[in-house]
């Protein structure tokens, strides 16, 4: 018999472990919580660091798992986890060999960093909003005129024990300066300062992008956080933050504030933690076997990760971790049912 | 009339980016664009010379200069004695020899 795998969650990750599970034969299905499938990836316009647009990923995953005809349950909420299936909100139990947890993450709310008057102030914005503005085609303050000057706060909701966000997002480097640069090509005329504490470019291509930045693009980088940002008269908004390199308070007044907010759990890990007995990492974020050769098993067995759900991580990482997550459920299965 | 109360007040020590003019630093960036490139590592000050003697502080002087902060940076450069160590330590590459002449040929004026 064609043994089952049932995944939670329909971003990236679980898209791309269907399709690995599928191509070595097995039935996987699909949880989804929203109404379509795509996940984070949705919101966004061009990737990080080669900017292909983010629709040229994920067309082809969508369009795949329609034509391989993964079975998938949309709009559907999952509240019990145990190895042998799932039981959804609307009571029904989907049976399985195992389970995939790819549940993702949540983004920082940035309305719990009252400082910076996000929701308050109309021209403070953040990261993906910025994303959403440039899809539409064009950036533009409140008043919809064009910003002439821009600074982006990198670290908002990450690694800031006041609003227990004690790690690193890990992608909101690159993030800020991919955005940096695009809006330097959307926008000529404004000029951008990017405020970080570090600035930790991970990945290939991305220390690269980082002096493309600095040179080409002529980006601001200031190291030093802002402390806060206040509304002027006239809708523009004044920060204040150190510029470490100089020892001095700095000041500023800009037309446009992104903040780059970082990954938070779900709120939701708590509730499939404590249904599958499995444990949670420190910071909210599913706890792997281990951090090498059990980086996508959990605890118990039969029960898997992909993708964010387990660290903050890039969409390449999630994709490339999903096939992982693939053969080590293939694996399981074949050893356990003697295959 | 100016009372003399015998104290003055403080200047405020912050950079006030709204106000500073930048188009000397623009200027310098223009002839010497790897300087944008500098990520604020510290290596050329861990090896300055001058450094080593005095509170000569060559990557804070040039960030500074290019905030658009130019008070007393020619005095300042002026204790570099051009020994072009910190050319060979920084690891973006910039001439940062040739920035310390740029920066005193555009700033004998401040």
């Amino acid at each position: 018999m064609v043994k089952r795998v049932v995944i939670i969650g329909g971003g990236a990750a679980g898209m791309q472990t269907a399709l690995e599970l599928k191509a070595r034969g097995l039935e996987p299905s699909i949880i989804e919580r929203d109404i379509e499938l795509g996940g984070k990836v949705r919101g966004w316009h061009i990737l990080f660091p080669t900017f292909t647009s983010a629709e040229e990923v994920l067309r082809p995953l969508v369009e795949r798992v329609k034509s391989e005809r993964i079975r998938c349950f949309l709009g559907q909420e999952v509240t019990a986890v145990a190895s042998d299936g799932v039981m959804l909100r609307s009571g029904e139990r989907v049976m399985a060999d195992a389970v995939v947890v790819a549940t993702g993450f949540t983004l920082f709310d940035a309305h719990r960093k009252q400082e910076y008057g996000y929701g308050l102030y109309n021209n403070v914005i953040t990261s993906v909003d910025l994303e959403r503005m440039m899809k539409s085609g064009r950036v533009t303050l409140s008043d919809g005129s064009e910003p002439r000057r821009i600074a982006i706060l990198h670290c908002v909701g990450s690694r800031d024990e006041k609003v227990g966000q004690r790690h690193c997002s890990k992608v909101c480097c690159i993030t800020g300066v991919k955005q940096a640069i695009e809006l330097r090509r959307m926008c000529p005329e404004a000029d951008v300062f990017n405020f970080y504490m570090d600035i930790r470019m991970f990945g290939p291509g991305y220390e690269e992008l980082y002096r493309e930045a600095q040179e080409r693009y002529n980006v601001h980088f200031v190291r030093g956080r802002i402390s806060e940002a206040a509304e002027t008269i006239n809708e523009r908004i004044q920060i204040k933050a150190e510029d470490t390199l100089t020892g001095r308070p700095l000041r500023m007044t800009v037309d446009l504030l992104v903040l780059l907010v970082g990954m938070s759990p779900n709120y939701e890990n708590r509730d499939i933690a404590l249904s599958a007995g499995l444990p949670l990492a420190p910071n909210g974020f599913f706890k792997a076997k281990d951090s090498f050769l059990g980086a996508v098993m959990s605890e118990r067995e039969g029960i898997f990760f992909a993708g964010a759900a387990t660290a903050p991580k890039s969409l390449a990482d999630t994709l490339a971790e999903a096939s992982l997550t693939a053969s080590a459920v293939d694996a399981y299965l074949k050893r356990r049912f003697n295959e | 009339m100016r009372i003399n109360f015998g104290y003055d007040i403080s200047r405020p020590r912050a950079i006030d980016l709204d106000n500073n003019d930048l188009r000397k630093s623009l200027d310098i960036i223009a002839e010497l664009p790897e300087v944008e490139s500098c990520i604020g590592c510290g290596s050329c000050t861990a090896s300055c010379t001058a450094g080593n003697l005095t509170q000569f502080n060559f990557r804070k002087l040039h960030t500074s200069v290019r905030r658009g902060e130019y008070k007393g940076a020619y005095e300042e450069l002026g204790k570099c004695m051009l020994c072009g160590k910190c050319r060979l330590v920084c690891p973006r590459g910039i001439n940062t020899r040739a920035l310390v002449m740029l920066m005193k040929r555009k700033l004998g004026d401040f």
